[in-house]
């Protein structure tokens, strides 16, 4: 059983009480795209087996979209952080660098 | 390999059971091979067994990092059908259930095939209209299936309770030549096969990179060193998105906890397998009596071999609703396994951006059915470069749109 701390009302939410939006950080691509820029949007996911960025909703709380940082091998959890960045900021890193040293995921690390 | 009859059975009977000897092998790897397929579950073997079989090849091994048969092929719910939707799909599974039929002939040794039936309920007007469109497909496709009433659900499956107080039953997609096997079996007989054509099974042997030289594969960096192949296949289920990663490349592949669970044996009560797809969840009794019960998979990405238990409570509230006599019943055991889900949930049977080497993934909560139709066309496209059956499962379909999408044919349980 998943629980996630909603950075916007602070509640700590059971995984029941959420909503999974799928993986984080992804670039959108639209009319004028290549192919297969369209493709890795759409489809391409890291899907890693370690630290990972997913998007997650505050569903039976203050309905708003968050991110979370986890381990998809043992289901620990970083910490979550607001939806309006395009990257984690650097305490999440920090924390992820702490318990897992040389991580990285896409462009981050 | 000493073969298995009746009059082995005696033979051994006679002497305390002291000759049988060994199912599969255990040998030392080879430095090189022609062939190397990276995962012994059911798919991989009999990649391994039809690349032998229908081309002769047979320098091949089969890595595996933990115990042959222990991953997803150990751990499904052993439902055999048929009946999906696109033709791309019900060419494949039609082809894996015919050879099931012959399967413990083909491979002499026992794989207990039960075509005993499987149902899918329609339990609301959506799911009647949908599977009578399936039916109708179906018997296009020249797969036998057919839409029964109520009254002929209830005759074939006394145990169901048809007016449920939240979903009663109208209807049932019905394939009387489905069923299931003995999932470990499976592989057991696909493993002893391939030894006996001199193939090499590798336990324990995990692959902790891939090499490769001016765009070609070269070989897999194992836990027992570098071993050289010609060609590569990746068999891997749900860490397929970690292995092509050693390769250089994405997948559009999400990978999830998919549970089950199987009560205490009890007596023969229930002689088909019955899929509920609108209150999720199926259930059939195996040969030991046990209720074998399967559920739906996590909303999140883990590789834990573990869901989250809120989805197996709504797994058996649903199943007592279907099934009141299951309500007094104690359960057993309960496992997950990872899954590999696709965008369109159709598996990758596929090229891939390296060259020689090979994909077989994205089967997700439905593999076991395909065992035998994907090693037959993923032995036939490693050897061949193409398969009649796997064309149009390529990786390829993502970047095209042209999507196999079965989502809606078979709804969760797949």
């Amino acid at each position: 059983m998943l629980i996630l701390n909603c950075p916007y009302c602070g509640c700590y939410k059971d995984e029941t009480e959420l909503s999974a939006g799928g993986e984080a950080h992804l670039k959108r691509f639209g009319p004028g795209a290549s192919d297969a820029e369209f493709e890795g949007y759409l489809f391409g996911r890291v899907n890693p087996k370690g630290v990972h960025f997913e998007r997650w909703r505050c569903a039976s709380g203050c309905g708003k979209w968050f991110h979370a940082a986890r381990c998809t091998a043992t289901l620990e959890v970083f910490g979550t952080y607001k939806a309006q960045t395009l990257k984690p900021p650097q305490a999440i890193k920090d924390a992820i660098s702490a318990k897992r040293p040389g991580w990285t995921w896409r462009d981050f690390s | 390999m000493k073969r298995n009859s009746v009059f082995a059975v005696a033979r051994e009977a006679m002497r305390q059971h002291s000759g049988w000897g060994r199912t599969w092998g255990n040998p030392e790897a080879k430095k090189a091979y022609d062939v190397v397929i990276i995962g012994a579950g059911g798919h991989g073997l009999a990649t391994a067994y039809y690349l032998g079989k229908n081309f002769g090849i047979t320098n091949v091994a089969v890595i595996e990092k933990g115990w042959l048969g222990g991953g997803n092929t150990g751990r499904n719910t052993t439902i055999i059908r048929s009946n999906y939707l696109q033709d791309p799909s019900a060419a494949l599974y039609e082809k894996a259930r015919s050879l099931y039929e012959t399967m413990s002939q083909d491979l002499n040794y026992n794989v207990m095939f039960s075509p005993r039936g499987v149902m899918m309920l329609a339990q609301t007007h959506h799911e009647v209209r949908g599977y009578q469109r399936t039916a109708h497909a179906n018997s296009l496709q020249g797969v036998k299936t057919e839409f029964i009433s109520p009254a002929r659900v209830k005759e074939l499956c006394p145990i169901i309770n048809i007016d449920g107080p939240r979903y009663s039953v109208l209807g049932a997609l019905w394939q009387a030549r489905g069923g299931s096997a003995r999932h470990d079996a499976v592989a057991w007989g696909y493993a002893r096969a391939c030894t006996d054509m001199g193939m090499h099974i590798l336990q324990k042997t995990e692959v902790t990179g891939i090499t490769q030289s001016g765009g070609n594969v070269t070989g897999v960096d194992t836990s027992r060193g570098h071993i050289a192949c010609k060609k590569l296949g990746m068999v891997v289920a749900g860490h397929a998105s970690v292995v092509a990663n050693m390769a250089g490349f994405q997948l559009p592949i999400e990978s999830v906890p998919l549970q089950a669970l199987v009560s205490e044996p009890i007596k023969p009560c229930m002689d088909v397998v019955v899929m509920a797809n609108t209150v999720h969840g199926y259930m059939s009794q195996s040969d030991k009596g046990e209720m074998v019960i399967g559920g739906g998979t996590d909303a999140y990405n883990a590789y834990t071999q573990r869901g989250s238990f809120h989805h197996l409570e709504e797994t058996v509230r649903a199943l007592i609703e279907t099934f009141p006599m299951v309500s007094r019943l104690k359960m057993l055991r309960h496992w997950g396994g990872i899954v590999d889900v696709t965008g369109d949930r159709s598996p990758i049977l596929s090229k891939t951006p390296l060259g020689n080497t090979f994909i077989n993934c994205g089967w997700g909560t439905g593999g076991f059915k395909a065992i035998p139709g994907s090693g037959w066309g993923f032995a036939e496209l490693m050897a061949k470069g193409e398969s009649p059956l796997t064309d149009q499962f390529g990786l390829d379909r993502f970047r095209a749109g042209r999507f196999i999408d079965e989502s809606v044919a078979a709804g969760v349980a797949h």
